[in-house]
């Protein structure tokens, strides 16, 4: 225990130019953790509303369906298997018929997705239910986003047309019954919600859809010839890889700070090492052995570390719980980045990112201390008492 | 060899690198010291005064020849046990005390207690008693910063003399310190001398250190010129 207690001693008795290297290191604490809980928390921010308003608890999708491929939409729709016909009836799934239409928001054209939905569904979190109003010929659920793009708004009416599964035109006057706010653009940006069973019949598509989305927590996935099913990994993927790069973005602001930190306490180990060779050869002379002085040396840089994660501890444990608490406020700007972020963003601290945060701190500092002290290993006693470098 | 004897040179030559050439330091220098002598090394700059006293305190190594402290060979020592021999039997003075400057005077007098790994309350026993050979106990609690020369000077004693070692190395150890301080350190350590029966080896060409010596080795390039033996009384005795 000597050479830790004579460290902390050697460290505090360096005064300012510690606290100074201390209180750097201690925002690189702060701020990664900071940064890695605001992209944990995004990450689970945009699962959860992607999984409440879209996945569910995972889907199983027409063989021809294909997100990123508008042209083999036509063909992507088909009966609903009976196995899957029975999760629908006990409300444990809801389908999905998709076709692309057209809409004449103010005379202008537009090209969408009209999405077939039953109003009475509960397994997705969307305000299905109002367009159960049975008096409206063609009541169509939309989002802010479709919303703003087209400058539509409740009680307006709106021309919208499609193609039925004989590839016959149609068209028809459809009225909005509700704008839904909602974090996912996916369930929003350039698509109407339609009642299912009326968007059947217009498309002459009895029976039909193009996905079922099954509630949240199903465990059973049964067979179901001519659809595949897709599992919340899956599903999720994009989300998963949008975090990752948006992490990967953020660990160079952060590295960057960190290596400052880190230049710092080696500027300091490397003018520690040449200012105080005296006290080497001292520590020497007293029957100190060589291997000993290295490890004081690389221990004092090494705590530094400590230092910072109290001092880290001190002042950013209530800023991170503050910020956790409070959130981190978006500007409407962010609705086009593609991923349900919503209003606010809430950092998610785990075990898992403070631990890792402070062993990848100290192994860097330990790292970056050990260095220059390498120089003692060379290191004369009788040259180290005469102020000398060997 | 004389087991009588705590350190022995036989024949030992230390050479330097000089650009190309060498320099010779120390030139079969044939020497021993009993237990309890009170010895300097004197001689001009450059004699080799401070390089006999490194190689005894196993600081540096003979180029050849051998150097035989407390029955081990300084030349066959690695660094762990040179460092170990020094942290058991050999204490260092030095002329510019080499104070560890962030510790206070007990955690000076402290440190060479820690290395040896003496508990907390021998280590307080030791450093009061060694505080008070040196009469500093009131200054227990100051940083070296705070201390005069001849208060830096007796901590530095205090230092090399609280694990009571069998040797004491100083090399200049009055350099930085007026007449009375000086006389003062030195009243010091021949009081340690007599009562601990330490060895003092210095190297010194100080006319107020010379005048307390018992033995004087006069070193003139690298050679012992002379190695006079004075009584207790001040007047030469014999020469070896």
């Amino acid at each position: 225990m000597i050479i830790p207690r004579l460290a902390l001693k050697n460290l505090l008795g360096a005064g300012l130019r510690t606290w100074l290297n201390v209180i750097v290191l201690s925002f690189c604490f702060v701020l990664i953790i900071w940064l890695q809980g605001l992209y944990k928390g995004m990450g689970d921010q945009a699962r959860v509303a992607q999984t409440d308003a879209e996945f569910g608890g995972g889907q199983y999708w027409q063989e021809n369906y294909d997100p990123y491929d508008p042209l083999t939409l036509q063909d992507a729709h088909s009966p609903v298997p009976g196995s899957l016909q029975n999760l629908i009836d006990k409300g444990q799934a809801a389908p999905i018929l998709i076709s692309q239409a057209t809409i004449y928001p103010e005379g202008r054209l537009q090209a969408i997705l009209m999405k077939g939905i039953d109003p009475a569904q509960s397994v997705l979190n969307l305000p299905t239910k109002f367009l159960g109003q049975e008096d409206e010929d063609l009541p169509v659920l939309i989002g802010t986003r479709m919303a703003k793009n087209t400058g539509l708004k409740i009680g307006d009416t709106v021309t919208v047309r499609w193609r039925d599964v004989q590839g016959t035109f149609d068209a028809r006057d459809a009225k909005i019954v509700q704008v839904m706010k909602t974090s996912v653009p996916t369930v929003d940006q350039a698509q109407i919600w339609v009642p299912l069973e009326k968007m059947r019949s217009l498309t002459r598509m009895e029976n039909e859809a193009t996905l079922v989305t099954l509630a949240q927590g199903t465990k059973e996935f049964p067979q179901a010839p001519g659809w595949i099913h897709k599992d919340m990994r899956f599903l999720l993927r994009e989300i998963d890889l949008m975090v990752k790069s948006k992490q990967a973005g953020g660990s160079i602001i952060y590295t960057i700070l960190l290596s400052l930190a880190l230049l710092a306490i080696f500027n300091t180990q490397v003018l520690s090492i040449f200012r105080r060779r005296k006290e080497m050869g001292t520590l020497m002379a007293m029957g100190m052995p060589r291997g000993k002085v290295i490890q004081l040396f690389t221990l004092e840089g090494a705590m530094h570390s400590v230092l910072a994660a109290i001092v880290a501890a001190i002042y950013g444990i209530p800023l991170l719980l503050w910020s956790a608490k409070a959130g981190w406020a978006m500007p409407e700007a962010v609705d086009d980045f593609g991923m349900a972020l919503g209003e606010a963003l809430f950092p998610v601290y785990g075990t898992g990112l403070v631990v890792g945060t402070t062993i990848l701190i100290l192994i860097a500092t330990t790292i970056v201390s050990f260095l220059p002290t390498r120089k003692i290993a060379k290191l004369k006693p009788t040259d180290a008492l005469r102020g000398k470098m060997t | 060899m004389d087991n009588s004897y705590l350190i022995r040179t036989d024949e030992l030559i230390k050479t330097f690198p000089m650009g190309e050439t060498e320099i010779m330091a120390l030139d079969h220098v044939n020497l021993s010291f009993k237990k309890a002598e009170f010895a300097g090394l004197v001689g001009p700059s450059g004699s080799g005064k401070t390089t006999l006293l490194n190689i005894i305190g196993s600081l540096d190594s003979p180029t050849k020849g051998s150097a035989i402290v407390m029955g081990q060979k300084i030349e066959d020592l690695s660094h762990k046990q040179g460092a170990e021999l020094r942290n058991r039997h050999i204490g260092f003075i030095f002329q510019t005390f080499n104070l560890l400057p962030v510790y206070t005077v007990f955690e000076n007098i402290e440190f060479p207690l820690l290395l040896l790994g003496l508990s907390a309350e021998e280590r307080k026993d030791k450093v009061m008693k060694a505080l008070e050979w040196v009469q500093l106990a009131d200054r227990v609690k100051s940083k070296p910063a705070q201390l005069s020369g001849g208060e830096s000077q007796r901590v530095a004693i205090a230092r090399a003399v609280v694990k009571e070692p069998k040797i004491i190395l100083a090399d200049e150890p009055t350099a930085n310190l007026d007449a009375e301080n000086s006389h003062n350190i030195l009243r010091t350590m021949e009081k340690i001398n007599a009562e601990l029966e330490t060895t003092f080896i210095f190297a010194t060409h100080d006319e107020k250190v010379i005048q307390y010596l018992r033995r004087k080795i006069t070193l003139i390039d690298g050679k012992v010129a002379k190695d006079e033996v004075y009584d207790k009384s001040g007047s030469q005795g014999e020469e070896q």
